[in-house]
């Protein structure tokens, strides 16, 4: 029983763990729906976002204004890299704008710590990180309140994004553009517009997965590496699926920490690090394009 | 006339030349790609309301460029208007960004198809009325439109794009740009990789489009036999220039174009081994 239950609070604070890595592995997807590139600067997003929002906090604004500050500072971003960025980029193959990405991940690193400073910084959301007691008292197992917070809020804007994609005609729009730029243009859906949406709201979703990650880890450049951990996500997920990164994050996040307590000790420990990229190299050998992805249409 | 008479194109006044209320007039247009690449040099066209004009010459000529450049989508392949203008229904498009070009009611059916193979054949339709506001109602009213016209469209809406047929896409790229209600099409070489009964399965469609919604439609195209077949007047372009122009009928019958463009001559196939020179008088309008 009390393996059971070991075995169950093990899994859950997986599983939250997991929501945590969808939700920087979703700020890729929304780029790479509508650019089809892999944006190397999503992980320099969320730093940037992040750091600013801790940035304006100790200037002495306010919680709850700091919030809409930093959310207009991210979509003025999205609007820069539209315009300096992808406009003069239209209709270049994707290696370039791959590289472009790289580009702009390091002068947005640049300037945040141009900006902020370089110093570690605390985030203090007024979570608590510990167990939820009434869980713990009925059934023994400890789930750690911020995780659950984590996940929900996660869970909302998994769920607002799935319906923007499907449901909208700017998700159509967006889906279009992803499948071809020139023929998008070519009927009339304004690229300009639609990649400065998609743009911004990969900075609402990149200040949102910073501001989680930050207060449990503290806001530093090590946030950049993020981008890493939503690698292996997004293989298993498919680039291009939202729901595809959820399920894969969930999956990653319980697969790590149930392989580092069931079969790290095998290994002298230390596995929970690199065991996901090894479930996304099988996964790369057998269904590369991910759970959920798109399958490669190519005619004969 | 002839005994051809009884097609419905031949029954309209005849098009003995492309002047007369243009809905588009190109102006002796020179294109430059990359700064460095010349690729038109002086081309100036017609394209009266309603009608079907062909836009006809071999692999390089321009025709691809010359589209582009009314569509506007030659700014994002680095290619600039250096000289000349292009007028579309009475305004200057320098300054006219492609979107602009749909909203003022001219789209352009990209050569090679260009679907958006991941989405279904309807979301593709759906796509193409982005610039308009419509309901659901309204919505479904214009898909069935397309429908009519594109019965076999109706069949595969729920297949993804990238899996139907060359004919299909192609039949799902223009339905796509009615979508948009346009006033005018830029048709570029519908005709490609296609079999011939498909081809003519396409243009009857084209022409119908041109005469019940009244689309005037420029039409850029390698196979000219067909295209002679359909458009009312034509023009031929050789390495960024026109070099002959007239009605499609009177181009069906030149011997220069008969022999260059449709492999026949009237005195059979001429041997190479009697020409003096390989290279046709040209003839600037």
């Amino acid at each position: 029983m009390a393996d059971l239950l070991f075995f169950l609070e093990v899994l859950i604070g997986g599983l939250l763990a997991g929501v945590m890595y969808s939700l920087i592995a979703l700020g890729f997807v929304l780029i790479y729906k509508a650019s089809s590139v892999f944006n190397f600067a999503q992980g320099a997003m969320v730093f940037f976002a992040v750091l600013s929002f801790v940035g304006f906090m100790e200037l002495g604004i306010p919680f709850w204004a700091a919030l809409p500050v930093t959310v207009v500072l991210m979509i003025f971003v999205g609007m820069a890299t539209e315009r300096m960025v992808l406009r003069p980029l239209v209709n270049q193959s994707e290696e370039t704008l791959l590289m472009a990405t790289i580009g702009l991940a390091f002068v947005l690193e640049g300037m945040a710590q141009f900006l902020w400073g370089v110093e570690v910084r605390r985030l203090d959301l007024g979570i608590p990180d510990v167990p939820m007691a009434w869980l713990a008292d009925t059934t023994g197992i400890f789930v750690s309140v911020f995780d659950v917070v984590a996940g929900v809020v996660a869970a909302i804007m998994v769920i607002a994004l799935a319906l923007l994609f499907s449901k909208t005609k700017v998700g159509l729009g967006l889906r279009a553009v992803a499948d071809g730029h020139a023929a998008a243009m070519s009927i009339g859906i304004p690229l300009k517009q639609i990649w400065m949406l998609v743009w911004a709201t990969a900075g609402i979703v990149a200040l949102v997965a910073g501001m989680l990650w930050g207060a449990r880890n503290g806001v530093q450049f090590a946030l950049v590496w993020l981008a890493l951990k939503a690698l292996p996500v997004l293989i298993i997920g498919g680039f291009t699926s939202v729901p595809g990164v959820i399920i894969a994050g969930l999956i990653v996040g319980a697969s790590e920490k149930l392989a580092e307590v069931y079969i790290g000790p095998y290994f002298g420990g230390g596995i929970e690090l690199w065991s996901p990229y090894v479930l996304a190299v099988i996964f790369l050998m057998f269904r590369p394009e991910g759970l959920f992805g798109e399958k490669h249409i190519r005619r004969v | 006339m002839n005994i051809a008479a009884t097609s419905a194109v031949e029954e309209r006044a005849p098009v003995t030349d492309a002047a007369g209320q243009p809905i588009l007039a190109v102006k002796n247009i020179e294109v430059i790609y990359d700064q460095v690449i010349l690729v038109l040099r002086g081309v100036s066209l017609n394209v009266p309301k309603g009608r079907i004009i062909a836009l006809l010459g071999g692999n390089g000529a321009g025709k691809s460029t010359t589209l582009k450049s009314i569509s506007t989508m030659l700014a994002s392949e680095r290619g600039k208007v250096t000289k000349g203008s292009i007028e579309f229904d009475g305004e200057r498009t320098d300054q006219l960004t492609p979107n602009d070009m749909v909203n003022n009611g001219m789209v352009q059916v990209m050569e090679g198809r260009m679907c958006f193979g991941h989405l279904t054949v309807e979301e593709n339709l759906i796509a193409g009325a982005y610039t308009r506001s419509l309901s659901r109602s309204q919505m479904r009213e214009a898909l069935d439109q397309v429908y009519h016209y594109f019965p076999r469209l109706k069949e595969r809406r729920s297949s993804l794009a990238g899996y139907t047929s060359g004919g299909e896409q192609q039949m799902t790229a223009i339905g796509r740009a009615m979508m948009a209600t346009p006033k005018m099409l830029l048709l570029d070489e519908p005709s490609m990789g296609l079999a011939p009964q498909i081809v003519a399965e396409i243009f009857e469609i084209v022409r119908d489009l041109n005469q019940k919604e009244g689309v005037s439609i420029l039409l850029a195209e390698q196979n000219t036999s067909v295209a002679l077949k359909y458009a009312d007047f034509g023009y031929i372009l050789e390495s960024g220039r026109i070099v002959m122009d007239g009605p499609a009928k009177a181009l069906a019958e030149n011997k220069d174009v008969k022999e260059f463009y449709l492999g026949m001559s009237s005195e059979g196939r001429e041997s190479f081994r009697n020409r003096k020179s390989y290279r046709r008088r040209k003839r600037w309008i």
